[in-house]
C-alpha cells in the first residue's frame, strides 16, 4: 500500500481531467458513475491504507518527487498515511462518494453536469492532498486549493451576480486566513529549516515559548479563515449559493474542519503554549453562540444549516482549546456524518419545493417526503444530542473536558448547545409538521427524491444513529474509547491534566440530556401543538430583529473595510497618482518636452528608413567584425 | 553571438517582404531563436560558469570592449525573452500591425536588443544595449497606440531616457573613480575599490534607472498610460520583457555597489517596493479599463521582485529570477486575454462587459488558469515564486514581510473582480459577437497556460539553472572590499 499512496488523491485527479476535458462529450450518466467512482475507489484504497495501518501501528509514507530545493531548503511531494490522516481520508472520501452519488439524481437537469462533477473530483483531489500531505508545504497546497475549489463551485452558477459575490467574498476571507497561514510556516521554516512535520516536531524542544506562541497564533488565523470561526466567518452562510451537495460537502463535513485538522496535527506545538489554547477555547465558544443566536432566527433552511456549522465547528475548536485533540476529532467525525446528513436532507426537501428555501413556506412535508423526513429526523437528534445518537457521545465528551477545564466556560457551552437544539427543532418542526404553507403549484409537485439521492441519505442516518460507538466513554464502558486509543500516538496533549471522576461524568451527561429533552418537548409544543410559526421579518424588534439581521456584522465589515479601503482607492488614483505624483513629474517633463518638440523638428524624414539604416548599420558591423 | 544576430538579421529581411510572408519569417525567427535557446540551456553545465561568447576590443581609446557572456541568470532572461517573443508574434497574428513589417521589424530589433543587455558584459555594452531597446518600443507605441498615443508615448521615452542617462553618468564614475584594471569590463568594475561618497552617486545613477523602468514607487507614473496606449504586443514587450531588464540590472550592475554604500540604501529601496505592492494593489481595486487594472497588479507584483532582490539572500534573488519568467508568462498572458477580448467587444470596460464565459468557455477555463497564476495558487507558477519572495523579505523584516504579504490577499480581490465582471454574470445579446478563439490565440494561450501549470508543478529544474550562478554572484559580491 504504502508505495499507491499516490494513487489515492490521484484518482480524483483523473477524474477532473478526463470529466472536464471530454465531460461535454460525455453522456450525462458516464460522467456521474465515472466522478463517484473514482471518489469510492479512492475510499477503498484509503480503507486498505487504514487497515494497513492498524495492523502495524506504523504510519505508511511515500515521496513522491522533490518539488523544489532552494537555498538549502527542500521542498517534497510526500505523502504520509497515519492514524490522523487515514482517519480524515475515510470521511473525505467516504462522505464524498455518497455526496457524488447524491449528486448525480441532484443536478441530472442542469447543462453544467460535467463541469460540477470535475469540480467535485478536483475537490477531493485537494483534500486529500491537504489531510495526506507530509508536510505542512502539501498541506497549504490543499488549504488552497480546496479555497479555490470552494469559489468555483460557490460560483457554480457563475450567471448570477449575487453568487459570483459569495464566491469571491469566500476566496477573499478565506485568502485573509491563508496570509496567517503562510506567515506561520514561514517561522517554522526559520525554526526549523523544513516543513515536514516529522523535522518540525523533533526541533520543537528548541523552540522558545514567545515563537511557539507567534507560530500558533498564525496557525489558528488561517484556521478561522477556513473553518469559518469569528472574526473571519461571514462567507460561509453565503457560500450556501453553491448547489446543496456542494453546502454538504465543502461547508460542512470536510473543508472547513480543516482548521482543526491543522491544529490537531500540530497538538506538538500547541501543548507547549497553552495560553494560546485558551484563546483558541474562547474564540470557539463565541462563535458556537453567536453563530447559534444568529440561527434562531434565520428562515431559509440552509442558512440554518450553515449557521449551525459555524456553530458547531466553534464547539469543535472549544474542544481544542481544553485541549482535547481526539474529541475534537471525534466530533469532527460524528458532525461530519448528520450535517452532511441534513444538508442532503435539504437539497431533497429543495428539490420537492422547486427550489424553495424558506422554511415559512413549508410544513407537514413529511407526509409526502418519508425517508427525507426520518433521516432528518435522526440527523436533527444526532445534533441536539439525544441520548445515544452520535452528537450524544461527540457533545458529552465535549461539554466534560470543558467542565475539567473551568464550569463557567461549561456553563457557557452548554447555553450553546441548548440554543442549537432550539433552532435546529424549530426548523425541523417547521419544515417538515404543521401545515403546509406554500403555493398550490408547490403542494402538487411535492415528490420524494430518487434513489440515487434517498440511498445517500439512509447509509448517513445509520452512521448519524450509530457513530458515537467509536468512542463512548470509559465510565460507560471500559476500554471503548476506541477513536481516542487510535489517535494516542498522533496527538500530544497538555501534560498534568487531572480527570473527572465517575459520579460529576454521569450527572453531567445527565444535566445535557435532560436539557436537550426539555428544548424537544416545549419546541414539540410551540411549533406542532400549538401551530405557531416564525414571524414575518418586519415584525420583528429588538434583539430578534439583530438577530435576524445577522447582528449586522456584514455591513460593519463592509463600512470598516470595503468601503475604506474602495475609497483609498479612488482618492489614491485621483489625487495622489495623477495629481501629486503625476504632476511633478510632468511639471519636470514640461520643459524637456519643449527641448524636445525643438529637436523634432530638425529631423523630420522618414521613420522607417531611418530604422532601416540602423538596423542594416549594426548588423553588418557585427557581421563584419565577428563573423568574416 | 547568434541569438542577437537572427533577430538582427530577419528584422532586415522585413524590409522586403510584405504581409503574411512577413509575419511567417518573423514567426520563424523567434522559433529558431527559441530553439537556440533551448540548445544552450541543455549544454550548460548548471554549474554557475560563465561561458564566453565574444570578446574584442571595441573602442580601444576608451577602453570599452565587446563582450557577450552567459551564466545560468543570464540563460532564465534570455529565455524568458525568446520564449515570449514567439507568443507576442502570435498575439499580434490577427491584428493589423502584426502584418506589418515596420512592427514585426521593430519587435525583433528589440529583441536582439534585449538578448544584448542579458549577456553583455562590459558596461558601454550594456548601456548601449539598453537605449537600443526603448527606441522600437517607442515606435511600436507611437505607431500602433490609442487615444493620445503622441503624449503619452514621449513621456514614456523621455522619463526613460532621463533615468538611463544617470546610469551612464553612474558608469563613468564607477570607472574612473574606481580601480578597475579592464576599463568598463563588469567583472573588473566589481572587483574594483571606489570611495564610498563617489560609489554612492553611481549607485544612485543605477537605482534611477532601474526604478523607472520597473517601475518602483514613485517613479511608476509613465507606466499605466504607456500599457493602456501602447498596443496589446507593445504592452507585452513592455511588461513581460522590458520591465525586467531593471530587476535584472538591479542585481547584476546596482548589487555589486551595495558594499560600498551600505545597507541603509537597500532598507530604504525595500520601503519603496513594498510601498509600491500595497499602493499598486489597492488602485488596482477600482480600475475599470481590464489593461490599466493589469498595469496597477503588474506594478505590485514587480514590487514584491523588486522587494526580494533588496534581500541579497539566495532566495531572495532565487525566487525574483524565477519570479520574472513567471511575471513575463501571466503578464503576457493577462494582456493578451485582454487584447482577445477588445477585439471582438470592441471595448476594455469592466462596467461594459459581462458572461464571456458563457459564449466560450475554453476561452474561460484558459483566462481562469492565467489568473490563478497571477493570483498564485498553489501548483500554479506564481506560487513558486511569491513564496520564496514572500518569505526572503519575512526573514530579512518581520514588519515589511506582512505587509508585502497583504499582496495575496488584494490580488484576488482585484483580479477575481476582473473575472467576474468579464467572463461571469449575465450573458448579453453583445456577446454574440465573441467569436472563437483563432488558431493563433488558442496556440499563445495554450502554451502560457501550459507553463503555468508545469512551472507550478515542477520548479525544481527552472532553480536549478540558476541556483549555483546566484550563489556565485552573491559570494563575489559579499568578498568585495571596502575602502577604509
Amino acid at each position: 500500500m504504502e508505495k499507491n499512496l499516490i494513487l489515492i488523491p490521484l484518482l480524483p485527479l483523473i477524474g477532473f481531467l478526463i470529466n472536464g476535458i471530454f465531460g461535454k462529450k460525455l453522456p450525462k450518466n458516464v460522467v456521474g458513475a465515472l466522478g463517484t467512482l473514482v471518489v469510492f475507489g479512492s475510499f477503498i484504497l484509503s480503507l486498505l491504507a487504514f487497515l494497513e495501518v492498524r495492523e502495524s501501528g506504523q504510519a505508511l509514507s511515500h515521496t513522491a518527487f522533490t518539488w523544489m530545493q532552494i537555498a538549502g531548503l527542500k521542498f517534497d511531494i510526500a505523502f504520509l498515511a497515519d492514524q490522523l490522516s487515514t482517519q480524515m481520508m475515510l470521511i473525505i472520501t467516504g462522505i464524498g462518494s455518497l455526496i457524488h452519488l447524491y449528486s448525480i439524481g441532484y443536478m441530472h437537469k442542469d447543462e453544467g453536469f460535467y463541469k460540477f462533477f470535475a469540480y467535485l473530483n478536483l475537490f477531493i483531489f485537494s483534500m486529500l492532498l491537504l489531510v495526506m500531505g507530509s508536510n505542512y508545504l502539501l498541506l497549504f497546497f490543499g488549504w488552497e486549493g480546496v479555497g479555490l475549489c470552494s469559489y468555483l463551485l460557490i460560483g457554480f452558477w457563475y450567471q448570477n451576480l449575487e453568487y459570483g459575490k459569495a464566491a469571491r467574498k469566500a476566496f477573499v476571507m478565506n485568502r485573509i486566513g491563508d496570509l496567517g497561514l503562510m506567515l506561520g510556516l514561514f517561522m517554522l521554516l526559520q525554526h526549523a529549516g523544513s516543513l515536514e512535520y516529522k523535522e518540525v516536531m523533533a526541533s520543537l524542544s528548541t523552540l522558545s515559548t514567545e515563537k511557539a506562541a507567534c507560530i500558533g497564533l498564525l496557525l489558528f488565523v488561517g484556521a478561522t479563515g477556513k473553518s469559518a470561526q469569528i472574526p473571519l466567518y461571514t462567507w460561509l452562510p453565503d457560500a450556501m449559493a453553491g448547489p446543496t451537495p456542494v453546502s454538504a460537502l465543502i461547508h460542512a463535513a470536510t473543508m472547513v474542519t480543516a482548521g482543526i485538522y491543522l491544529i490537531v496535527r500540530s497538538s506538538a506545538l500547541y501543548s507547549m503554549v497553552p495560553e494560546v489554547l485558551e484563546i483558541i477555547g474562547y474564540v470557539g465558544l463565541a462563535t458556537a453562540l453567536f453563530a447559534g443566536l444568529i440561527a434562531i432566527r434565520q428562515n431559509d433552511i440552509k442558512k440554518v444549516l450553515a449557521y449551525s456549522t459555524v456553530s458547531q465547528l466553534g464547539f469543535m475548536f472549544v474542544a481544542l482549546g481544553v485541549g482535547a485533540y481526539s474529541t475534537a476529532m471525534f466530533h469532527l467525525t460524528t458532525h461530519a456524518f448528520f450535517k452532511a446528513l441534513m444538508f442532503l436532507g435539504s437539497g431533497s426537501v429543495i428539490h420537492a419545493m422547486g427550489g424553495e428555501q424558506d422554511i415559512r413556506k413549508m410544513g407537514g412535508l413529511a407526509k409526502k417526503l418519508k425517508i427525507t423526513h426520518l433521516t432528518f429526523l435522526v440527523g436533527t437528534l444526532a445534533i441536539i444530542g439525544f441520548p445515544l445518537t452520535s452528537g450524544f457521545f461527540s457533545k458529552d465528551e465535549i461539554l466534560a473536558k470543558v467542565y475539567e477545564h473551568s464550569p463557567i466556560m461549561w456553563g457557557l457551552l452548554l447555553l450553546a448547545s441548548a440554543i442549537t437544539a432550539f433552532y435546529m427543532l424549530r426548523m425541523f418542526f417547521l419544515t417538515f409538521h404543521g401545515s403546509f404553507r406554500g403555493t398550490h403549484d408547490q403542494e402538487h409537485h411535492l415528490h420524494e427524491s430518487p434513489i440515487s439521492m434517498t440511498l445517500p441519505l439512509m447509509v448517513l442516518a445509520v452512521l448519524s444513529l450509530a457513530g458515537g460507538f467509536l468512542n463512548v466513554p470509559e465510565f460507560i464502558s471500559e476500554g471503548s474509547e476506541h477513536l481516542h486509543t487510535w489517535l494516542n500516538s498522533v496527538v500530544t496533549y497538555v501534560s498534568g491534566r487531572h480527570h473527572l471522576d465517575h459520579s460529576t461524568e454521569w450527572m453531567l451527561m445527565g444535566v445535557a440530556s435532560a436539557l436537550a429533552l426539555i428544548i424537544l418537548v416545549s419546541t414539540y409544543v410551540v411549533y406542532v401543538s400549538k401551530k405557531s410559526t416564525a414571524a414575518e421579518d418586519d415584525q420583528l424588534t429588538g434583539i430578534q430583529k439583530w438577530m435576524n439581521n445577522k447582528f449586522y456584522i456584514d455591513e460593519l465589515y463592509q463600512s470598516v473595510v470595503q468601503k475604506p479601503i474602495e475609497a483609498i482607492s479612488n482618492l489614491g488614483y485621483n489625487i495622489i497618482d495623477r495629481g501629486i505624483i503625476d504632476g511633478s513629474v510632468n511639471f519636470i517633463g514640461k520643459s524637456v518636452e519643449v527641448a524636445g518638440n525643438a529637436l523634432r523638428r530638425i529631423q523630420n524624414g522618414n521613420v522607417e528608413y531611418y530604422l532601416l539604416y540602423m538596423v542594416l548599420g549594426i548588423f553588418f558591423l557585427l557581421v563584419f567584425k565577428f563573423v568574416l | 553571438m547568434e541569438l542577437i544576430l537572427i533577430p538582427l538579421f530577419f528584422a532586415a529581411v522585413q524590409f522586403f517582404v510584405k504581409g503574411r510572408t512577413a509575419s511567417w519569417l518573423a514567426l520563424a525567427s523567434t522559433l529558431v531563436s527559441l530553439g537556440w535557446t533551448i540548445c544552450m540551456i541543455s549544454g550548460y553545465a548548471m554549474d554557475g560558469s560563465t561561458v564566453n561568447l565574444v570578446d574584442v576590443e571595441w573602442l580601444k581609446f576608451a577602453g570599452i570592449r565587446f563582450t557577450l557572456a552567459y551564466d545560468g541568470i543570464a540563460l532564465m532572461m534570455v529565455l524568458l525573452t525568446n520564449l515570449a517573443l514567439p507568443i507576442i508574434l502570435l498575439a499580434s497574428w490577427d491584428r493589423n500591425y502584426g502584418k506589418s513589417p515596420l512592427y514585426l521589424g521593430l519587435a525583433l530589433l528589440m529583441q536582439a536588443a534585449l538578448v544584448g543587455v542579458f549577456l553583455a558584459q562590459d558596461g558601454i555594452l550594456f548601456y548601449v544595449f539598453w537605449e537600443l531597446a526603448l527606441i522600437p518600443i517607442y515606435f511600436i507605441s507611437a505607431i500602433w497606440g490609442g487615444e493620445n498615443k503622441n503624449r503619452i508615448t514621449l513621456k514614456f521615452f523621455i522619463y526613460t531616457f532621463f533615468g538611463s542617462i544617470f546610469m551612464l553618468v553612474g558608469l563613468l564614475l564607477w570607472k574612473s573613480y574606481g580601480s578597475s584594471t579592464n576599463g568598463f569590463a563588469w567583472m573588473s568594475l566589481v572587483q574594483s575599490q571606489i570611495p564610498s561618497d563617489i560609489a554612492f552617486w553611481a549607485f544612485l545613477g543605477f537605482a534611477l534607472a532601474f526604478a523607472i523602468k520597473l517601475p518602483l514607487f514613485p517613479f511608476h507614473t509613465w507606466q499605466p498610460d504607456t500599457y493602456t496606449v501602447a498596443p496589446a504586443g507593445g504592452t507585452m514587450l513592455l511588461s513581460g520583457i522590458m520591465l525586467k531588464m531593471g530587476l535584472f540590472g538591479f542585481i547584476k550592475w546596482a548589487l555589486p555597489l551595495v558594499p560600498h554604500v551600505g545597507e541603509n540604501m537597500m532598507h530604504f529601496l525595500s520601503v519603496l517596493a513594498v510601498i509600491g505592492i500595497v499602493y499598486g494593489s489597492i488602485i488596482a481595486i477600482k480600475q475599470n479599463d481590464m489593461k490599466r487594472l493589469v498595469a496597477f497588479s503588474s506594478m505590485a507584483h514587480v514590487g514584491l521582485i523588486a522587494a526580494g532582490i533588496f534581500t541579497q539572500s539566495l532566495e531572495g534573488l532565487q525566487g525574483a529570477i524565477i519570479q520574472m519568467l513567471n511575471h513575463g508568462i501571466t503578464a503576457i498572458g493577462l494582456f493578451f486575454v485582454i487584447d482577445v477580448i477588445e477585439r471582438r467587444m470592441e471595448t476594455r470596460e469592466l462596467t461594459l462587459l459581462s458572461g464571456i464565459a458563457k459564449v466560450s468557455p475554453v476561452f474561460a477555463v484558459m483566462t481562469l488558469i492565467l489568473v490563478m497564476g497571477s493570483v498564485a495558487v498553489p501548483l500554479t507558477n506564481g506560487f513558486v515564486g511569491e513564496f520564496i519572495l514572500l518569505k526572503s523579505v519575512f526573514d530579512s523584516n518581520a514588519t515589511l514581510g506582512v505587509i508585502a504579504g497583504l499582496t495575496i490577499i488584494f490580488c484576488a480581490v482585484y483580479l477575481l473582480r476582473m473575472v467576474q465582471f468579464s467572463l461571469f454574470g449575465p450573458s448579453n445579446a453583445q456577446n454574440e459577437k465573441f467569436t472563437p478563439l483563432t488558431w493563433a490565440e488558442g496556440i499563445g494561450l495554450g502554451t502560457l497556460c501550459f507553463f503555468v501549470l508545469w512551472i507550478g508543478i515542477n520548479p525544481d529544474p527552472f532553480f536549478g539553472l540558476t541556483e549555483r550562478s546566484v550563489s556565485n554572484l552573491l559570494s563575489l559580491f559579499n568578498a568585495i572590499k571596502v575602502m577604509p
